[in-house]
């Protein structure tokens, strides 16, 4: 073979590999950004196929608890919503069968949950909490929710809102929790009414719950993730 | 499986210089396809990492690493998580295709560092580091070049593994058990990408030192006028 036909050759085995500027569209901000949202929308499906609803988080002794004091306070707004808690009420909508304001007395007459699980932040750092509260599978059933209802969506005090897919939200460790370490939710962290979610990530444990909806569509998805961050998020 | 070997006859001269086709296709499509999913899985994966650069206590974020912006993709953690989720099924696609093209074709042996390959890396270091003697060679690849790639895989694989520990700690509780909990995990994740970031250097040292040919195998599979001599 001589040196052209050499080239030839080697050009032609270069070409092949032209299928990666196909990568490039990245670098297109028109493009960029479906080509991201389609990533984190595939991430979320198989976030959805990885979910087992029998598969419980991991909990701990109380000796592996966090100290309360050491417990961060996350918001995106304000500590304190400064909700008054004589007139609160969780407002409950959409496919269930019975529609009403709930009070606290209402949610803390269903049989109560305690449970030591982990608190992971999307940030990164994580911290084991003393929670307590009724099951959401439990309120869920007490308000006729439609068992063929896909979402469950909340909306807080501070304006916040979040949802959850209805297995997650049936998971036996998902609790509309009004204690922690044995005592009353405080202020900043979420009183009366949060929620406590051990197998998804902190931003979707919604604090200052006002009102639930059952839904077949989500309507509002969240806070966080119409920022831009992942809906399922399940850990 | 002997890698394909071609006779140039160079006009000028008028000698003779073999040419090996060193890479197929597959190792360089996915190659590439890896340099840049490895690109933005590590700048992603910093932007990630300065919402909360410590492994201890929760401590406020910013300002406390800096490092160029075009390393930090995303521009902020909601950004980078998005290109580190999509990202990483380019590179876990890669991987696996990379992995079965290697043991289907058999073109592993290229590559995998064997036992029988311990006795050829210490003269081999001894070269590149302390200017000993060239050890004589008729393959692709010497010992120590199979035993920096077969860690390579390995480190790649290990990415995966402790990357998955983290995203999903509760779903795959065994990976992150196996890592010392959740917490380790997220330790081990690091360490690797530092690591695969150490071969990274001297991969990219040896590619500027070996030359043009070299860098052109690559690109179009062919090494004209191979360091090695075949058959």
């Amino acid at each position: 073979m001589d040196e052209k036909q050499f080239k030839k050759l080697s050009r032609r085995e270069l070409l092949k590999l032209t299928p990666l500027v196909a990568l490039g569209a990245f670098a297109i901000p028109p493009l960029r950004e479906p080509l991201l949202k389609k990533g984190l929308a595939f991430s979320d499906w198989a976030s959805g196929k990885f979910f087992r609803p029998g598969h419980q988080a991991e909990t701990f002794v109380d000796s592996e608890v966090t100290p309360f004091e050491k417990f961060p306070i996350n918001d995106y707004d304000v500590d304190d919503p400064e909700v008054n808690f004589e007139k609160w009420t969780l407002t409950v909508s959409g496919a269930v069968a019975k529609p009403a304001d709930y009070t606290l007395a209402q949610i803390q007459a269903l049989p109560k949950t305690r449970q030591n699980t982990r608190h992971v932040c999307v940030e990164g750092w994580d911290v084991i909490g003393r929670f307590g509260g009724t099951r959401l599978s439990e309120f869920l059933k007490l308000i006729g929710a439609d068992p063929t209802a896909r979402f469950v969506n909340f909306e807080c005090a501070d304006d916040y809102y979040e949802s959850l897919d209805m297995a997650t939200a049936m998971h036996p460790q998902t609790l509309l929790c009004y204690e922690m370490y044995d005592q009353p939710l405080t202020r900043e962290h979420g009183a009366p009414l949060r929620l406590t979610v051990p197998t998804k990530i902190g931003y979707k444990q919604a604090k200052y719950l006002t009102d639930l909806k059952v839904s077949h569509v989500l309507e509002r998805v969240g806070y966080w993730e119409d920022q831009g961050y992942s809906w399922f998020y399940g850990l | 499986m002997p890698a394909e070997v071609i006779e140039i006859d160079s006009a000028k001269s008028g000698e003779t210089v073999q040419a090996v086709y060193e890479h197929p296709w597959a190792v360089r499509f996915s190659h590439w396809l890896n340099a840049i999913a490895l690109f933005v899985m590590v700048g992603s994966g910093l932007q990630i990492f300065r919402a909360f650069p410590s492994f201890g206590a929760k401590i406020p974020q910013k300002d406390l690493l800096h490092w160029p912006k075009m390393f930090a993709i995303g521009g902020w953690l909601g950004g980078a998580l998005q290109w580190h989720l999509t990202f990483m099924w380019i590179y876990i696609a890669t991987g696996l295709f990379y992995l079965g093209y290697e043991i289907f074709s058999g073109n592993y042996r290229q590559v995998l560092f064997v036992p029988g390959n311990v006795r050829g890396v210490w003269p081999m270091a001894k070269h590149y580091f302390f200017f000993g003697p060239k050890p004589p060679s008729t393959e692709v690849y010497n010992p120590l070049q199979k035993l920096a790639y077969t860690s390579a895989i390995v480190l790649g694989a290990l990415s995966v593994l402790t990357g998955l520990a983290v995203w999903k700690p509760i779903q795959f509780s065994w990976l992150a058990w196996m890592m010392g909990g959740f917490h380790l995990a997220r330790v081990w994740h690091f360490v690797v990408m530092w690591a695969i970031l150490l071969f990274l250097l001297g991969h990219l040292v040896m590619v500027v030192l070996h030359g043009w040919n070299n860098f052109v195998s690559m690109l179009t599979g062919w090494k004209s006028d191979p360091e090695y001599r075949v058959r």
